[in-house]
């Protein structure tokens, strides 16, 4: 088998006129566990309907298993489905929903009750094969129309944001679940969902989507920690933006620049020149605060304005000299209980070199950042 | 976009649904459409004594409608269509409101009670109430058991025993879409117009009227056109004196032979169809952007009764 | 107040269901013009056994009511499946004419109907009874069928498709068993106002072949009859169970 499973190479559609992917070039691997993640109405769905059928690209081309799909209908593919509200027949039991796809493939029917035994023993619903979808929960619904798909030995499984209709626990508990499964079966998995927390636990690879393109492609560690833009960036998390001007190049890709007033090392995969404007990004967990003297190196004058108390953290609002509100996130230390700021006290901030982000600067950023205020 | 997405995915045009639509497209354009087209231009030709009409264009027959005659009939008809429908609106709103009211597990039952008379025949019903109304029969029996009149009276030929026969027969068509319309209430908001200050009558004329306008209308209508057709009420209870617009057009066909009037008239009755329909969607769109609930009394119109 | 709806409530219920009674009591009554009771009998019902114009006009009434019920159901579940599942061409047009036909008042499409046959020089009687009584079903059917398909999930056709159904597959083995109830609940409904139906078949049925309606719309106009009474204590029978079956069709799909 080669490695890539899925080829989609210069994919566009549009409904009407409004263009829902504009020119997708992605290539899936083998065995990977590669989840579509952005907001609705990003083009992530379109993307799984495209690679299970349902919808025609308007140009471009789709391979599956190094084959064309261009012009295959859905039932001719490889590729199996889990829908959003899991879309299990009504009017059949367990195991005629998860032995409806080998029946239409005309197995016999001895095959078919043993493969169907066989596939809900591993997702644990044996004792439930004779009752009907509405007298099973919805974590077992949601067993269910996992093993209907697989049954069928997909390439790929498709699972269109499987956990939606599930609380909080349960989705935490499928999660861990789903991805033991795809380890066991060695299949592609396909995820969709808008959750990021949910893409980071389960991925190998994540695929940010931003209107109808790719935002950026990586393993859940290189989205969420080196951001490729200001919407992965903003989308995968809580993120403090500080605008800064280059005032020194150093050797490889170090940089000099100034911030507030004061001037900070940088480091960054981007090329500057100097006097170039940048922004710099920083998680709010990355941010140190301590008393106004007490940081030795570079650092930011502020004065705490709020903090929120968040169980195994505290949120800290910080307005900075240069007027900009900076969010920090303290976890709480045995040995050091003292992280409780009262508004109005002075601080200074810094972070730990090296863990900054710098971005070319971006006009369009300002507002935004306003508006998350 | 959800929808458009869906649509598109039978997209694959099989055999079996070019097969239905077409044979679908073509029945309706037969028997719906041509018939229908028909009639309009009937009334637009001129009466004949051989063949019913002859295609001479005129716009005679229209003009007949403005005749005093007519124009009484029309009056009258609609005269006792209206009352027929106030008097079940009157009837039915404070029936559907309570049955609405009533312990949720009661309410199927209750309902079931509803639909009988409305899927059974109005003209047996109709023929039921004559055995109460005629002389000697139970109400003429019950007023002489109870000393109130000395012989048998009938209240069978007169306006009232059409008004009788008519509430009697459209009840059930009104109470179904107010009923449909008032369940779908959320009654937090009549909790939310008394938390705030309003009166139990205040809230309900001020929100619970206006949030089941929809049912209200829809009712109005499955009660008052097919009040307006129902020629055969009339006939068995009224006697000679009441004319609905439904007699007068089945005289226009069957007895005086003159078609291009009877079509004439046919169509004054659709047109009056079309703008109550128009004001209708109207104001259900207005009570979906309100609440769902338009859609609710509206799916009650089509799917409980259509117009019978 | 909660007594006083309640009083309310079933006063209204004795009004629209005293005459219904009063007949069904009446037709066991052994008294030809009496209101008054003298004793039980169905003496009625064998007079109406033995009336054979009115044997032929139920037998009439019921072919085509079957026969009618099930053509419009089969046409209109058709119709409804196309409606709920494809964007086409003509659609609007097919949505137009449905409405159409549900707001069209009756007596308005008896007599187009009628029209129409007789432009056409289509002889009255059987035939364009069938077909009125189809087209009058039609939109009934089409609005149940087409409830039953959007109370259902979406996706439960891409799903049968995405395992490997071909259109026909998903057709057979998911969409006509999930509504099969409402189809079922469609005939009934059109078979009742087929059966019922005195507007219509009012213009369009010839004089050659009578239906029930017609003939006991005849009867009545010459008086009342107990002979009639039985009649009709027959037909709200027959109405009350099929209204109850249709109700408990409609019904499963809750469960």
């Amino acid at each position: 088998m080669q490695d890539a499973i899925i080829e989609l190479k210069g994919v566009s559609k549009f409904f009407d006129d409004a263009c829902a992917l504009a020119d997708i070039n992605l290539s899936i691997k083998n065995g990977e566990f590669l989840t579509l993640l952005g907001p609705s109405g990003c083009g992530k769905t379109t993307i799984l309907r495209i690679l299970s059928g349902f919808e025609k690209p308007s140009s471009g081309e789709v391979r599956i298993a190094g084959i064309c799909m261009n012009g295959v209908p859905p039932e001719k593919r490889k590729v199996n489905t889990v829908f959003q509200n899991y879309a299990l027949f009504p009017h059949m039991t367990v195991a005629q929903n998860v032995g409806f796809g080998l029946k239409m493939q005309g197995l016999p029917k001895d095959e078919i009750s043993r493969r169907v035994a066989e596939v809900l023993r591993i997702v644990h619903l044996e004792s439930f094969a004779s009752r009907r979808p509405a007298q099973l929960s919805g974590g077992q619904q949601q067993r269910v129309a996992i093993a209907r798909a697989v049954v069928n030995n997909p390439l790929v499984l498709l699972l269109d944001e499987p956990f939606s209709a599930l609380d909080f626990k349960l989705r935490k508990e499928m999660q861990l679940e789903i991805k033991h499964l795809q380890r066991k079966l060695g299949i592609t998995f396909v995820f969709v969902t808008h959750d990021q927390e949910e893409a980071f636990a389960m991925s190998d690879r994540v695929v940010v989507m931003d209107q109808g393109h790719i935002a950026q492609i990586g393993t859940p560690e290189q989205i969420y920690e080196e951001p490729e833009n200001l919407f992965v960036a903003r989308f995968v998390g809580e993120i403090n933006i500080l605008e800064a001007q280059i005032c020194e190049v150093r050797e490889s890709g170090q940089y000099g620049a100034i911030i507030d007033g004061a001037l900070f090392p940088l480091r960054s995969r981007h090329t500057f020149a100097q006097g170039d404007k940048v922004m710099v990004l920083l998680r709010p967990e990355d941010l140190k605060i301590g008393a106004p003297d007490e940081t030795d190196g570079p650092c930011l004058a502020g004065v705490i304005e709020e903090s929120v108390y968040k169980g195994a953290t505290v949120d800290i609002f910080i307005r900075l000299a240069g007027g900009q509100r900076l969010m920090a996130a303290e976890f709480f230390n045995e040995d050091d209980a003292e992280i409780n700021y009262n508004p109005g006290e002075k601080v200074s901030v810094a972070w730990v070199d090296g863990w900054e982000v710098v971005l070319p600067d971006d006009p369009g950023h300002t507002d935004a950042r306003h508006g998350r205020d | 976009m959800i929808r458009a997405i869906r649509m598109r995915v039978m997209g694959g045009t099989s055999r079996f649904f070019r097969i239905a639509i077409a044979l679908s497209s073509l029945w309706l354009v037969l028997f719906a459409l041509a018939p229908n087209a028909l009639l309009l231009l009937v009334a637009f030709f001129t009466r004949s004594d051989e063949h019913f009409v002859t295609p001479v264009l005129t716009l005679d027959n229209y003009i007949r409608l403005f005749d005093p005659t007519f124009l009484t009939i029309l009056w009258d008809s609609a005269r006792l269509a209206c009352i027929a429908t106030v008097i079940c609106l009157l009837i039915g709103y404070p029936f559907a409101y309570i049955m609405a009211n009533v312990r949720p597990n009661r309410r199927p039952f209750l309902l079931f009670l509803v639909i009988i008379p409305f899927w059974t025949s109005s003209l047996i019903r109709t023929y039921a109430l004559i055995l109460i109304l005629k002389s000697k029969g139970l109400i003429s029996e019950l007023l002489t058991m109870l000393g109130i009149t000395s012989g048998p009276v009938s209240f069978m030929y007169s306006d009232f025993a059409v008004f009788i026969g008519l509430t009697y027969t459209m009840l059930p068509f009104m109470i179904l879409p107010l009923y449909a319309s008032i369940e779908k209430l959320d009654r937090r908001l009549l909790d939310a117009a008394k938390d705030l200050g309003a009166s139990s009558w205040r809230a309900f004329v001020h929100v619970t009227v206006p949030l089941t306008m929809p049912g209200i209308i829809a009712g109005a209508m499955l009660v008052f056109l097919p009040a307006l057709s129902m020629f055969y009420v009339p006939e068995m209870l009224g006697g000679a004196k009441s004319m609905l617009l439904g007699n007068f057009i089945k005289n226009q066909f069957l007895v005086a032979r003159d078609w291009p009037l009877g079509a004439a008239a046919s169509s004054v009755m659709t047109i009056a169809l079309i703008l109550m329909v128009l004001v209708y969607s109207r104001v259900s769109r207005r009570g979906v952007r309100n609440r769902e609930g338009g859609r609710g009394s509206g799916g009650a119109l089509r799917s409980e009764g259509g117009m019978r | 107040m909660k007594v006083l709806g309640r009083i309310y409530l079933w006063a209204v219920y004795l009004f629209l269901y005293l005459p219904i009674v009063v007949v069904i009591l009446f037709s066991f009554n052994n008294a030809r013009y009496s209101t008054h009771w003298a004793g039980f009998t169905v003496r009625w019902y064998k007079v109406l056994a033995g009336n054979s114009q009115l044997i032929e006009a139920a037998v009439n009434s019921l072919t085509v009511g079957t026969l009618g019920a099930t053509l419009a159901t089969i046409l209109g579940t058709m119709t409804a499946i196309c409606l709920s599942r494809k964007r086409f061409f003509g659609q609007k047009f097919l949505h137009g004419g449905i409405y159409l036909l549900t707001v069209s008042p009756e007596i308005v499409m008896g007599i187009a109907m009628l029209i129409f046959f007789i432009a056409l020089r289509v002889e009255l009687g059987f035939a364009t009874l069938l077909i009125s009584h189809i087209t009058l079903c039609l939109p009934f059917v089409v609005v149940t069928v087409l409830a039953r398909l959007s109370s259902f999930d979406e996706h439960l056709v891409e799903a049968a498709r995405d395992l490997g159904a071909s259109e026909r597959q998903a057709l057979r083995h998911v969409i006509l068993p999930l509504i099969l109830p409402a189809v079922a609940a469609g005939w009934l409904l059109s078979f009742t106002l087929s059966m019922d139906d005195v507007l219509i078949s009012f213009f369009v049925a010839g004089p050659d072949y009578e239906v029930l309606p017609l003939r006991v719309y005849s009867m009545v106009r010459l008086g009342v009859k107990p002979d009639i009474n039985a009649l009709s204590a027959i037909l709200f029978g027959v109405t009350i169970v099929v209204v109850l079956l249709v109700q408990t069709l409609i019904k499963v799909r809750k469960k």
